[in-house]
């Protein structure tokens, strides 16, 4: 079971900072552990993360960051980015394993 | 004279006593700022997670003809408020008394015959965090039910009994040295008013169940099974113990 919970406002002024913040279930298996039988648990991470900013017109990558073994599981992330204008933000994380998640949020600024 | 300032001093004890603030601390109240930021913000707060794969399933029907868990109870806000702060409770159909997570699979089994969750399961966790959620903020009020009473006074001599290797009880840590540290941590008191709760250092979802074991195996006893009727005991008692406190489930734990 996918799942991700982000907290963003749903409306803001034009111009105004907004904090996103990001949440999603993923378990971030370093690759090097050894599990119950001795065996070395094989990695499985989210790599990258990704927030992509579609006003109508530009679809602009606002933030990304790329995850590392140190990275908790469940890992949250939060940022900042300027409201310009009424649109969706999607939110990619890609892993290990083909690991693809994608979630949408719209935002309505006036 | 001396009788009568005798007297005296013990009026003001025994009121000081009636009048003393509640001594008893929770697991939330011995974290570090951070982490209790983090516990309040559901943003933050992994638990939550657990809690949206319970809000699903409570939705969810377990196969056709059978009723989903939203379909007897309705809304979860409204029916599900203050019931895990009650728990556990005396079961009339299996004569004993049940935590809330035998509760869920009991319901399960008789209402929408679908087989048990297993113990620590994503989905019981999740179920229960959903339910636990909704006695947020509200006391933990173990039932008056004289049935229980055995059980209660079981789990008490259970808490107090010394055990494993180590020969140690429960009350030894979390009543006598509850404050003082153990390795880096502080030992807290002992009282179950956030679970299932988000612990760090497991990285997932925890029933109070996985907590006793993990200690009773700290003090290199035999742990009881999951659902054993000692553990629900230890349970009974310790929410006698933690009766009033309020209840800041889905909690999050070092």
């Amino acid at each position: 079971m996918a799942r991700a919970l982000i907290t963003c406002p749903k409306t803001a002024q034009r111009g105004e900072i907004i904090e996103i913040r990001t949440l999603i279930a993923h378990p971030m298996e370093t690759g090097y552990r050894a599990g119950p039988d001795g065996a070395i648990l094989p990695r499985n991470l989210i790599r990258h993360l990704s927030c992509r900013y579609f006003d109508g017109h530009d679809d602009v990558e606002v933030f990304s960051a790329e995850l590392f073994p140190a990275v908790a599981a469940n890992p949250f992330i939060s940022f900042f980015t300027t409201a310009t204008a009424s649109g969706t933000l999607r939110f990619s994380w890609s892993g290990d394993n083909g690991f693809a998640q994608t979630e949408r949020v719209t935002l309505t600024v006036t | 004279m001396r009788a009568a300032a005798g007297a005296l001093a013990a009026l003001w004890f025994a009121s000081a006593a009636w009048a003393a603030p509640d001594a008893r601390r929770s697991g939330f109240d011995d974290m570090t700022p951070a982490l209790q930021s983090m516990q309040r913000d559901d943003a933050q707060n992994p638990a939550m997670l657990g809690v949206a794969d319970g809000a699903a399933l409570w939705q969810q029907a377990p196969g056709a003809n059978r009723p989903s868990c939203a379909a007897c109870h309705g809304d979860a806000s409204v029916a599900m408020r203050g019931v895990a702060a009650r728990y556990p409770a005396f079961d009339a159909a299996s004569k004993r008394p049940i935590t809330l997570g035998q509760r869920i699979n009991a319901c399960r089994a008789s209402h929408q015959h679908a087989a048990p969750f297993a113990p620590e399961s994503d989905a019981l966790l999740g179920l229960e965090s959903f339910v636990a959620l909704q006695s947020r903020g509200l006391p933990i009020a173990p039932p008056a039910d004289a049935r229980l009473q055995p059980y209660r006074v079981r789990g008490e001599q259970l808490f107090k009994r010394r055990m494993g290797q180590l020969d140690l009880s429960c009350a030894q840590c979390h009543d006598e040295r509850a404050g003082q540290r153990l390795g880096g941590a502080t030992i807290p008191q002992a009282h179950p008013t956030g679970y299932p709760i988000y612990r760090l250092e497991w990285q997932g979802l925890a029933s109070l169940q996985r907590r006793l074991r993990s200690c009773i195996g700290g003090v290199r006893a035999e742990p009881y099974a999951f659902d054993a009727p000692e553990l629900v005991e230890l349970e009974l008692y310790l929410t006698q113990r933690a009766a009033g406190m309020r209840v800041d489930a889905p909690a999050v734990r070092p």
